[in-house]
């Protein structure tokens, strides 16, 4: 049933259950629904960073608050563009080892697991790096706010990224204690759509850095 | 993927000892209680700064110890602390914890975990609050709306410390929320048992649900900005501040739009009314209708009001900031997206009015509040037109015209409601009832009182008495009998303020020595009277899961033996002459 | 039973209480009457809306309390009541808003002819300043500003030598004129309220807003801040007098100019002026022409 018709259901009528059948039958796993939901949270975030970013650079629209005049935006090393490649490896790691459950081939899932996990923690090292070679060469964030911005997105980015390898290095743990082989599947399959999903507002917020 | 009603125990924590089952319990039920007397802990302090607040108003400088740092820093922390820390966290956090698992006929929360961490943290998010009062300087001053620059610059009180901690008491809080709505809205998609369909749900869920959806996608603002002026004052950016004097000095930052931050704000201000508003009126949908003994009129009508209120509370938020100096031509879009929301808005209300209407009323207490509810709120949403209808706003925005209006709209109607509520389903959580006598009496008071304190502060705004003054002193347009008007709203303040006592001494005491409670002493039609036990035991439903064969309002259905039928009633039981017909 | 008493009790005293308050609106001063109307016309729809339905409340709890052997009538939805509730709703709200977006309209439309004066406010005090001969405002801005250039004008901008400076918490209009006000603030936000005007706006700090009207009756009003700006916000007020047109004219001969003001200062005190002006590595945020 759609979600329309759901909602325009005349719940009076017609008491009893023989149309429905058990949910826990038809519905995915509570973690994969709470998620998506979190998706939605994190985009909004991120929206509205993206958002003031580009009302305090003073781009010409209806929300004429005649900022901007100070705005000096920063370079772009080469080490953000090592970074985002790290990021990408990292991704497909995962993805590499989502394919891997599926074909219940665990030694290669394991290596892919643990191939994401650090591929990640080498691109928050990246960050780190990033971030110290834009203080050392002078872009500090009372500097300008191009740079406040820079730090931000980045730092709340990393700090979504830092929950996801916990979540990773949860699941390394449940492998490592033989947990529940369903449930595992489920963890890498979520961590996952997570890694793509933080790779996309990279890659979305890379753009907007660049652009401009 | 498949689980089944086992698997759905397997995740449940059973805790062996004392501190397991009431301190670091997993237990929906008693998190939704430490959740609530947290919340009405805090809120009591908000009440106090209030009646403070009221001291200095009625009777200005006759407590010479109310400076007016003082005083601003009573009206910023009594604002967030009732709008965020009370009625944000006892409605989601507490009713939403208590009533969502027992409504939809689930064990519990679906992270059970998530669901305690959420409230220790709101706990720590309290407790940074309440260290505001302790740093030098004292707590912000700067109106619970938190403008910069004013919040960090000279000439605020709390302009260094107090900030600080509010910011950052925000950011906690939000985390706190964030791990709280994720699992009540994954709950209520994921958790209903066999039967209940969305439109099979109490109205208090969809309240709930709905409000937390909101809750996820418009904290997200606070947050962003909070961390963003946390930045400004500590790190020195310039995201907020422009170029200025302080004190006679040039600020060394340029540039920043103060007007960022109030779109900012009220992207989650405005959304934040319906996120307090949303759950009260799905609560006191329920409450009008067991009390009535009628189903809710027009259901699915009042399910997409909700749901379309919702929406439409994310299009609004620039009708605070029609005289902020943004661009003036959007307060045509606003105006009307605003003056559009009344309808749904309106909906809900009449729909109240017609479930009552050919009912079956019992005037219990609890049925008392949503009358009172009832009231209130049309008053308090009908002064509402007047400020969101933009030229209207411009002659009362920042009067008392203002205060006036909010505190009736979602200050006085989600207190009633929750007062309401709380009679309500006492009896279901503590197994013991409350003393009726007591029960009328703070009713009549704190009906009778918010009335008195509000209404005559719309006609001083009508004047022009603005809002957040220390003290009116001398003009040329407030009459002598505005002052009489002042002192007369404290009175009646501080008598409702003291008849909250017989609410928590009537609470406090029968939780001990109350009589024992039927466990549906209403005979109300939804899944959470329905319980084995009352109050309800670990894991609700005893070991099988209720299922659901009707909606939750079959009240009066004509030839059923009793006037209501419980949700978890099978069709065949009743009335077989009702099936034929079918 | 009570409480449907206690309903009509609140709603008859309501309306007593509205017609005997001796607070309401002050005097209209300026051309905003269709502020006003449009408010009357809210009030008159809303005052009908909080009638009915209360007293249809307190009916309701009279005919169909509970008795025994009462049942409920059973109704689930009645669509067609309800669109036609959401029809005259609808028809309402249209009612109320069309004269508020109408006045609105006027409101954001200055006409070309308003004289332009600026309202400067600071912690705790307002100062003014007028255009002068040329009518039009010189450039100016926080970083203009010296201890002998407490307004900020740009020294260097032509345009700001005849502007005139107020000192002191008075501003003077002549009656009648349609007048831009052009509000900046030095530090906070502030908000530049007279009642009997009706109209107000925020001073933002780095922007410059404005709203305009005519004032209609010579008089002396108060100036209050409405937008909280700290602990002297309710301490913040200034005076606006309006006045027939000649003596207006004489109160403005009578103050000082931007011009007058640099011969009078100090030559160290000007050389310092000027130095801010020319290392000013940002256009004047406050640029107003």
């Amino acid at each position: 049933m759609s979600l329309i018709s759901r909602l325009a259901e005349k719940s009076w009528e017609n008491p009893g259950i023989a149309e429905y059948r058990e949910p826990d039958s038809y519905r995915p796993a509570a973690a994969t629904v709470g998620v998506y939901v979190y998706f939605g949270v994190a985009t909004v975030i991120f929206t509205l960073i993206a958002a003031a970013y580009l009302v305090r650079m003073g781009i010409p629209s209806a929300v004429d608050h005649g900022t901007g005049e100070d705005w000096s935006p920063m370079p772009e090393p080469p080490l953000l563009w090592i970074n985002t490649g790290i990021l990408v490896l990292s991704s497909l790691a995962w993805e590499a080892a989502t394919r891997a459950s599926r074909r219940d081939d665990v030694t290669r899932m394991r290596s892919m697991v643990m191939a994401g996990n650090a591929l990640g923690v080498l691109f928050l090292v990246g960050q780190v790096l990033l971030w110290w070679h834009y203080q050392t060469a002078g872009y500090y964030l009372s500097a300008n706010p191009a740079n406040a911005f820079f730090y931000l997105l980045t730092a709340i980015h990393g700090l979504h990224l830092a929950g996801g390898i916990f979540a990773g290095g949860r699941t390394l743990g449940q492998m490592a204690m033989r947990a529940d082989g369903q449930r595992i599947c489920r963890n890498v399959r979520l961590c996952t759509i997570y890694w793509h999903y933080l790779l996309a507002v990279w890659l979305l917020l890379a753009a907007l850095l660049v652009v401009t | 993927m498949a689980t089944t009603i086992a698997d759905d125990l397997r995740p449940m924590h059973h805790p062996k000892t004392w501190v397991g089952k009431y301190v670091w319990s997993q237990d929906h039920k008693v998190i939704a209680i430490q959740y609530g007397v947290t919340a009405i802990a805090i809120g009591l302090v908000a009440l106090v700064l209030s009646v403070l607040m009221r001291l200095q108003l009625g009777f200005p400088g006759l407590f010479p110890w109310i400076q007016p740092e003082n005083y601003l820093q009573y009206v910023s922390m009594h604002g967030m602390i009732m709008v965020v820390y009370l009625l944000t966290a006892l409605l989601l956090g507490g009713f939403g914890n208590y009533m969502i698992p027992l409504m939809i006929g689930a064990r519990d929360m679906v992270f059970p975990f998530v669901n305690m961490l959420s409230y220790w943290i709101y706990l720590l998010s309290v407790l940074v609050l309440v260290s505001g009062f302790f740093v030098p300087g004292g707590p912000t001053g700067a109106g619970w709306t938190l403008y910069p620059p004013q919040a960090i610059s000279e000439g605020t009180p709390g302009n260094q410390w107090g900030i600080v901690t509010m910011l950052g008491s925000l950011a906690i809080f939000i985390i706190a929320f964030t791990m709280g709505g994720l699992n009540y809205v994954t709950t209520v998609l994921q958790a209903r048992t066999r039967g209940m369909t969305l439109m099979r749900m109490p109205l208090t869920v969809w309240g709930i649900f709905i409000a937390s959806i909101m809750g996820l996608l418009a904290f997200p603002a606070l947050f962003v900005a909070a961390i963003m002026m946390l930045l400004d004052h500590l790190l020195g950016s310039s995201f907020f501040m422009p170029a200025m004097m302080t004190m006679g000095q040039e600020s060394n930052t340029q540039g920043g739009s103060p007007l960022l931050f109030q779109h900012l704000f009220w992207f989650f201000g405005h959304p934040e009314v319906y996120i307090v508003a949303l759950p009260a009126f799905g609560i006191v949908s329920d409450l009008i209708s067991v009390h009535a003994r009628k189903n809710i009129f027009g259901y699915r009508m009042m399910v997409w009001a909700i749901v379309i209120i919702g929406g439409l509370s994310f299009l609004v938020w620039a009708h605070h900031m029609y005289v902020s100096g943004m661009n003036p031509y959007f307060g045509f879009f606003f105006a009307t997206s605003t003056l559009i929301i009344a309808i749904p808005t309106a909906i809900k209300v009449y729909n109240w009015l017609l479930t009552l209407w050919r009912g079956d009323i019992h005037l219990r207490v609890p049925m008392l509040f949503a009358i009172a509810f009832l009231f209130t709120f049309i008053h308090g949403g009908l002064t509402g037109l007047f400020l969101g209808n933009v030229s209207v706003d411009v002659p009362l925005s920042d009067t008392f015209f203002v205060v006036g209006h909010f505190h009736m709209v979602m200050g006085v109607s989600p207190i009633l409601v929750i007062f309401g509520a709380i009679y309500h389903w006492y009896p279901k959580i503590t197994g013991r009832m409350w003393n009726e006598t007591l029960g009328q009496v703070h009713f009549w008071v704190t009906f009778l009182g918010v009335y008195a304190v509000y209404l005559p502060m719309h006609y001083l705004g009508i004047l022009g008495v603005p809002r957040r003054y220390y003290a009116l002193g001398e003009t040329s347009f407030i009459p002598e009998s505005a002052h009489l008007a002042n002192e007369a709203i404290s009175v009646a303040a501080i008598i409702v303020f003291a008849a909250q006592f017989l609410f928590f001494y009537n609470m406090i005491w029968n939780l001990l020595r109350g009589p024992k409670a039927d466990p549906n002493p209403w005979g109300a039609a939804s899944l959470e009277w329905q319980t084995p036990q009352t109050p309800p035991g670990h894991g609700n439903w005893g070991p099988h899961l209720p299922t659901v064969y009707r909606w939750a309002y079959d009240y009066s259905v004509p030839h059923a033996s009793r006037d209501f039928i419980p949700q978890n009633e099978p069709p065949s039981a009743e009335a077989p002459s009702e099936e034929a017909a079918l | 039973m009570r409480v449907a008493i206690a309903i009509v009790a609140l709603v008859l005293g309501s309306i007593v209480f509205h017609l005997l308050s001796p607070w309401w609106q002050t005097p209209l001063a300026s051309n905003w009457d269709s502020i006003d109307s449009a408010l009357h016309i809210t009030l008159v729809i809303c005052a009908i809306a909080f009638i009915s339905l209360n007293l249809f409340l307190a009916l309701a709890i009279v005919r169909f309390r509970h008795r025994p052997g009462n049942r409920a009538h059973y109704a689930p939805e009645n669509p067609r009541l309800e669109r036609t509730l959401t029809f005259w709703t609808g028809l309402g709200i249209v009612g109320m808003l069309a004269p508020g977006l109408v006045a609105w309209g006027k409101y954001v439309d200055v006409p070309k002819d308003a004289a332009v004066v600026e309202a400067i406010g600071q912690q705790w005090q307002w100062t003014f300043r007028y255009p002068g001969p040329d009518g039009v405002l010189g450039t100016a801005g926080v970083q203009y500003m010296t201890p002998d250039n407490p307004f900020g004008v740009n020294p260097l901008d032509p345009f700001g030598r005849d502007d005139i400076l107020v000192q002191g918490n008075e501003l003077h209009l002549p009656k009648g004129k349609s007048v831009k006000l052009v509000l900046r603030s030095k530090d906070v936000l502030h908000d530049f309220y007279v009642p009997e005007f009706r109209a107000k706006m925020d001073l933002v700090p780095g922007l410059v807003t404005y709203f305009w009207m005519t004032p209609t009756t010579n008089g002396t009003f108060d100036i209050l801040c409405a937008e909280l700006c700290g602990v002297g916000h309710h301490e913040m007020r200034g005076t606006v007098v309006v006045e027939p047109r000649e003596s207006f004219e004489a109160w403005l001969g009578q103050q000082e100019s931007f011009n007058q003001l640099l011969a009078m200062s100090s030559p160290d005190a000007v050389t310092e002026m000027f130095r801010k002006a020319n290392s000013c590595s940002t256009p004047a945020t406050w640029g107003v022409r």
